[in-house]
C-alpha cells in the first residue's frame, strides 16, 4: 500500500497529488498522443467521438455531479453549439472566432434557461430543461434560414489559419479541447466556485448561511455547463459533418446522463470512463449481433447439439430487432443505479483499494449507510 | 372542436394524475408513466384484435394486467431506491421506460395498429355533433375520477393512502402497512395510465412511442397544476389540451408542439408552484 | 456593550405566532442561551437571525447596523455564523472541503481568475487553508481531515459543524442545540470548547440548548421562552428557579 506523505498545503491545491500521480498521468498523455500512430484513420475518428463525448460529460458532470442540478435537455445545448458553429462557418467566419461565438451563444442560452431555474428545485428544474429542449428542437426544425431544417446543414472539416485539418489530426484538435476543458473545470473545482457548487448540491440552506449566493452560483454552473456543451457541439458538427434537427433529441440528452451515471457521479475521471462506455456500446452490440449466432452456430455443428445454434439465432434475432439498443441502455442504467450508484469510477476505486490493501480488504469499507425515507419535499 | 381539445386534455390529465399520485405518496417521479400507457394500449389491442375478445373484456384485462405490473415494479425495483437522491429515481424510471418500449417492440412489433372500438359513431347533443371517440374519453375520465374520488374518501384503504402520503412515519406507527400502500398506489397509477392509453388508442393509433409524447405533455400538465394537486393535474391537462388545439389552429406550423412547453416554462418562471400547488421550505 | 439586539421580533406561520414580540440583547463576549420547551420558538429565532425566515415584525441589530433586510447569504460576511440542529454538513465532501467552504465569505477571486487558477487564487487558497488548519487544531479534528462526512460518526459531525462555523471568522456564533445527540462525555467536551471559544477566541455565543447542565456551565445569561413569548431573563440559576419557567416545563 502506497502512503501519501503531505509536506505542503500546495500538495492539496495542486493538480497532481505527488510525483507518482504526475508520472502516471504523463504516461496516459503520451499514450493519448501516440494512439493515432497505432490505429487506422477509421478508429481514430471514432475515438475523436469519445473525446467529444467526454467534453459533454464534463459539462453535465459539473451540473449534475457537482451542483446537483439535473438537466434533461443538454442535447439542445449541443445542438445550439453545433448549429451556431455550422452557420458561422457557412457565412465565412474563420474557425476560431466561429467556435468562440458558438460557445458564447450557448453560454448565453444556458444563462437564460438557468434564470427560471433559480427559483426551482429538484424535479421542476429537470422538467424545465426538458421543456426547453423540446422547444429548441422545434426551433431547429422550423428556423430554416439558419438550420436549413430537414435538408440539413453540411459542415466540412475545420480550416484553421488556412490549414485544413485532416481526419487524423481532428483527433488532436479534440484531444486539445478535452484537456483544456478538464484543466479549466478542475481549476474551478479546486477554488471557491467549485466548493460552492458542492455545497449547493449537499445542503442549500447551509451553503447560504456560509455566504454562498445560491442564484449566482447556480447560474454560473448552468452557464459554464452550457458553454462547454457549445464547445463540444462545435466539434461534434465536424464529426458528424451533416447537422439535422432530429439528432439533438431527448434520447441524446438521456445518453449524456447515462454517461455521467455509468462513469460515476461527482468525478471527472468518470466522464472519460462514461464517454468510452457510451460510444463503444452500440458497436459492441452490433458485433455481438453478428458474432453470437455465428459462434454458437459453429459450436452447434461441432458438438452436434442443434439447440445451441437455435439459441444463438434467437439471440442474434433479438439483438437485430429495432429499438433493442435503447432497451439495453435502459437495462444498464437500471442496473447501475441499483447496484453501483458510483458507476465505473466507483468500481475502479474499489478494485484499486482491493489490490492496494490485499489481503486485508474489507467489504464494509464501501458499505453505504442504509437510509430510509429522506424527504426532499420541502415542508 | 372544443371537445377534441378537452378530450385530449383529459388524457394528459389522466397521465398527470398518475404522476401526482405517485409523487404525493412516495416523492418519486415516474418518467415511465407514458410507457405504462403504451403497455395498456398494447395489451388491450392484443386481447381484442389478436385473440378476438370483447372490447370491454380486453379493456378490463389490460387495466388489471398493467395495474399488477405497476405493483410488481414497485415491489421489485423502486422500493430499493427509496431514500436515494431523486435524480437516481428519475434516471431509473427513464431506463425502465426504455426497457418497456423495447419489450413492446419485440413482443408486438414496431408497426402502427388501429384499435376498433364501439365508439366510431357520432352523437348529436343540443344540436351539435360530437364524435363518439372524443366523447368516450371525456366520459371515461369523469367516471374514473369519480371512482377515484370515492375510493380515496370513503374506503378504508383510500383513507389509509391519504394518511400515508401526508406522513409516512405516523401512518406506519398507526399500523398502516406503508409498503403495501405504496404498491397499491403504483397499481392505481399504472391502471390510470392504462385506461388513458386505451381511451386514447382510437385517436392516435397504437405504436411503441405513443406514450412518450403524451407523457411529456402530461408533465407540463402536472406542473401547471402544481405537482402535488390531483384536481390541479386534471385542470392542467385540459388547459394544455386546449392550448395545443388553439396553437395548432391559429399559430404557424410548428407552434402546436412547442406551445405547451412555452407555457410550461413561463409558468415555472413566474409561479413555480403551479396553479394549485404550494411551495414549502426545508426545516432546519 | 451589546453586539446583537433583537427588538420586538415576531413571526407568524399561518395565524400561529411562533415568535411573538421577543426582545433581547447579547453583550459582546458573553454566552447567551435561549431555553424553552419544545415548540417555544427557539430555532425559529435562529432562522430569523440568519435571515432564512422573514420576520413579520421587529428589528434585528448587529454591531450597530440594522440587518433586518440583509439577504441570507450576506450574513456570514457580516460575522454571524451558525450551526444547525440536525446537522447540515456537505455530506459528500471531505471535512476539509466543508471547512474551506466556510471561508467563502472571505473570497476575493473572480470567476475568470479561478478558471485559470491564477497565482493570486492559489495564494488565497493557501491562506484559507491556514485559517482552516487553525480551527482543525483548536477542535482536534486532524485525523478526520480527509474523511468524507458520510463516513464520520455523529459526534464528530457535530464538532465539524462547530468547526465550520468557526472557520467563517465570526463575531457572533449561533449554536443550535450543540449537545443534542451527544453522549455525556462529548457534551462535556462541548462545554469546554464553548468556554474556550468565548475566552480564547473572544467570540460571542448565542445558543439554544436543552441540556441544563451545559447551560448552567457555560452561559452568562439565559432567556426562557414559552409559546414564542419571553418569560424570564437572567443568570442560569435565576431563570431556572423562576416560577413561570418551572410552570412552563412542568405544566400546570
Amino acid at each position: 500500500m502506497r502512503f501519501l506523505f503531505k509536506t505542503s498545503y500546495n500538495q492539496d491545491v495542486g493538480l497532481f497529488r505527488d510525483k507518482v500521480d504526475l508520472f502516471w498521468y504523463s504516461l496516459l498523455g503520451v499514450a493519448a498522443l501516440g494512439l493515432p500512430l497505432l490505429m487506422s484513420t477509421y478508429y481514430v475518428t471514432e475515438i475523436s467521438l469519445v473525446l467529444i463525448y467526454a467534453i459533454c460529460g464534463i459539462s453535465l458532470m459539473v451540473l449534475v455531479g457537482y451542483t446537483g442540478l439535473v438537466s434533461l435537455g443538454h442535447a439542445a445545448f449541443l445542438g445550439i453549439g453545433a448549429y451556431a458553429h455550422g452557420y458561422f462557418l457557412k457565412i465565412g467566419i474563420p474557425w476560431i472566432p466561429s467556435v468562440a461565438m458558438a460557445v458564447v451563444i450557448t453560454t448565453a442560452c444556458g444563462l437564460i434557461v438557468g434564470l427560471p431555474a433559480l427559483r426551482m428545485t429538484g424535479i421542476y428544474l429537470t422538467i424545465a430543461t426538458l421543456a426547453f429542449a423540446l422547444i429548441i428542437q422545434e426551433v431547429f426544425n422550423h428556423w430554416t434560414a439558419v438550420t436549413q431544417g430537414f435538408d440539413g446543414l453540411p459542415v466540412a472539416m475545420p480550416v484553421i489559419f488556412g490549414i485544413s485539418v485532416s481526419k487524423a489530426n481532428f483527433y488532436y484538435l479534440c484531444l486539445f479541447f478535452l484537456v483544456l476543458s478538464l484543466w479549466l473545470t478542475r481549476n474551478l473545482l479546486r477554488s471557491p466556485t467549485g466548493r460552492a457548487w458542492v455545497a449547493i448540491r449537499d445542503s442549500e440552506i447551509a451553503a447560504q448561511s456560509m455566504g454562498v449566493h445560491l442564484a449566482i452560483y447556480k447560474s454560473i454552473a448552468f452557464a459554464y455547463s452550457a458553454g462547454l456543451m457549445g464547445l463540444a457541439g462545435a466539434l461534434y458538427a465536424h464529426k458528424i459533418s451533416h447537422l439535422a434537427p432530429d439528432i439533438f433529441n431527448i434520447l441524446l440528452s438521456i445518453n449524456f446522463l447515462l454517461l455521467v451515471i455509468v462513469g460515476g457521479l461527482g468525478s471527472l475521471h468518470g466522464t472519460i470512463f462514461g464517454a468510452i462506455f457510451v460510444v463503444l456500446l452500440p458497436p459492441i452490440i452490433s458485433i455481438l449481433r453478428d458474432e453470437i449466432p455465428a459462434s454458437l452456430g459453429a459450436a452447434a455443428t461441432s458438438t452436434g447439439i442443434a439447440a445451441i445454434g437455435a439459441i444463438g439465432k434467437a439471440i442474434g434475432g433479438f439483438l437485430a430487432k429495432p429499438g433493442v439498443e435503447a432497451g439495453i441502455l435502459g437495462l444498464i442504467l437500471v442496473l447501475v443505479i441499483l447496484l453501483e450508484p458510483l458507476g465505473i469510477y466507483g468500481r475502479w476505486v474499489k478494485i484499486r483499494v482491493f489490490f492496494s490493501t490485499f489481503p486485508m480488504y474489507k467489504r464494509a469499507t464501501f458499505k453505504r449507510q442504509k437510509s430510509y425515507m429522506k424527504s426532499e419535499r420541502l415542508r | 372542436m372544443l371537445l377534441n381539445g378537452v378530450a385530449v386534455g383529459c388524457i394528459y390529465g389522466l397521465v398527470a394524475l398518475g404522476f401526482v399520485l405517485i409523487y404525493k405518496a412516495t416523492e418519486l417521479v415516474n418518467f415511465a408513466q407514458g410507457d405504462l400507457l403504451m403497455l395498456g394500449a398494447f395489451v388491450a389491442y392484443m386481447a381484442i384484435a389478436w385473440w378476438g375478445w370483447d372490447y370491454w373484456l380486453g379493456f378490463g384485462l389490460a387495466v388489471v394486467v398493467v395495474a399488477l405490473f405497476g405493483a410488481l415494479l414497485d415491489r421489485s425495483v423502486l422500493r430499493k431506491v427509496i431514500g436515494q437522491p431523486q435524480f437516481a429515481v428519475v434516471m431509473l424510471t427513464i431506463g425502465l421506460g426504455a426497457m418497456f418500449r423495447t419489450f413492446a417492440s419485440v413482443t408486438w412489433g414496431s408497426e402502427i395498429y388501429t384499435l376498433t372500438t364501439p365508439f366510431d359513431g357520432k352523437t348529436v347533443i343540443a344540436g351539435a355533433t360530437f364524435s363518439d371517440q372524443y366523447l368516450s374519453i371525456v366520459v371515461g375520465t369523469i367516471l374514473l375520477c369519480g371512482t377515484l374520488y370515492a375510493f380515496f374518501n370513503y374506503t378504508r384503504i383510500g383513507v389509509a393512502m391519504q394518511a400515508t402520503s401526508q406522513n409516512q412515519l405516523a401512518a406506519y406507527y398507526m399500523g398502516i402497512p406503508v409498503k403495501l400502500i405504496f404498491s397499491f398506489i403504483w397499481a392505481i397509477s399504472a391502471a390510470t395510465a392504462a385506461v388513458a392509453g386505451i381511451l386514447l388508442a382510437p385517436v392516435t393509433l397504437i405504436d411503441i412511442n405513443m406514450g412518450l409524447a403524451v407523457a411529456l405533455k402530461a408533465f407540463a400538465a402536472a406542473v401547471l397544476g402544481g405537482f402535488g394537486s390531483i384536481p390541479g393535474a386534471l385542470v392542467g391537462g385540459i388547459v394544455i389540451g386546449l392550448i395545443e388545439l388553439f396553437a395548432g389552429r391559429f399559430l404557424p406550423d410548428g407552434f402546436k408542439d412547442a406551445a405547451p412547453y412555452v407555457v410550461l416554462l413561463l409558468m415555472l418562471a413566474v409561479r413555480p408552484q403551479g396553479l394549485f400547488g404550494s411551495l414549502g421550505r426545508k426545516k432546519v | 456593550m451589546s453586539l446583537f439586539q433583537a427588538d420586538n421580533l415576531s413571526i407568524n406561520f399561518g395565524g400561529i405566532k411562533a415568535v411573538d414580540g421577543v426582545t433581547f440583547d447579547v453583550a459582546k463576549g458573553e454566552v447567551f442561551t435561549i431555553i424553552g420547551p419544545n415548540g417555544a420558538g427557539k430555532t425559529t429565532i435562529f432562522n430569523l437571525v440568519s435571515r432564512i425566515y422573514e420576520p413579520s415584525g421587529g428589528r434585528l441589530v448587529f454591531d450597530g447596523n440594522d440587518i433586518t433586510q440583509v439577504p441570507p447569504h450576506k450574513i456570514a460576511a457580516l460575522g454571524i455564523a451558525r450551526t444547525f440542529q440536525n446537522i447540515e454538513l456537505f455530506e459528500h465532501a471531505t471535512l476539509l472541503q466543508n471547512l474551506l467552504l466556510a471561508r467563502h465569505a472571505h473570497k476575493t477571486s473572480g470567476f475568470f481568475s479561478e478558471l485559470l487558477f491564477l497565482p493570486s487564487v492559489r495564494r488565497k487558497e493557501l491562506e484559507h487553508r491556514e485559517a482552516v488548519e487553525k480551527v482543525i487544531e483548536f477542535l482536534d479534528l486532524q485525523q478526520y481531515r480527509d474523511s468524507f462526512i458520510v463516513n464520520l460518526p455523529y459526534g464528530v459531525r457535530k464538532v465539524t459543524e462547530l468547526a465550520r462555523a468557526l472557520c467563517t471568522n465570526p463575531k457572533l456564533l449561533l449554536l443550535d442545540e450543540p449537545s443534542s445527540g451527544l453522549n455525556v462525555e462529548e457534551t462535556e467536551d462541548m462545554a469546554f470548547w464553548i468556554q474556550d471559544i468565548k475566552n480564547l477566541l473572544g467570540i460571542t455565543v448565542l445558543m439554544v440548548e436543552h441540556d441544563m447542565k451545559l447551560v448552567s456551565a457555560v452561559s452568562d445569561r439565559v432567556l426562557a421562552l414559552n409559546y414564542g413569548r419571553p418569560i424570564a431573563t437572567g443568570t442560569p440559576s435565576e431563570v431556572q428557579s423562576h416560577p413561570d419557567v418551572v410552570r412552563a416545563y412542568l405544566g400546570g
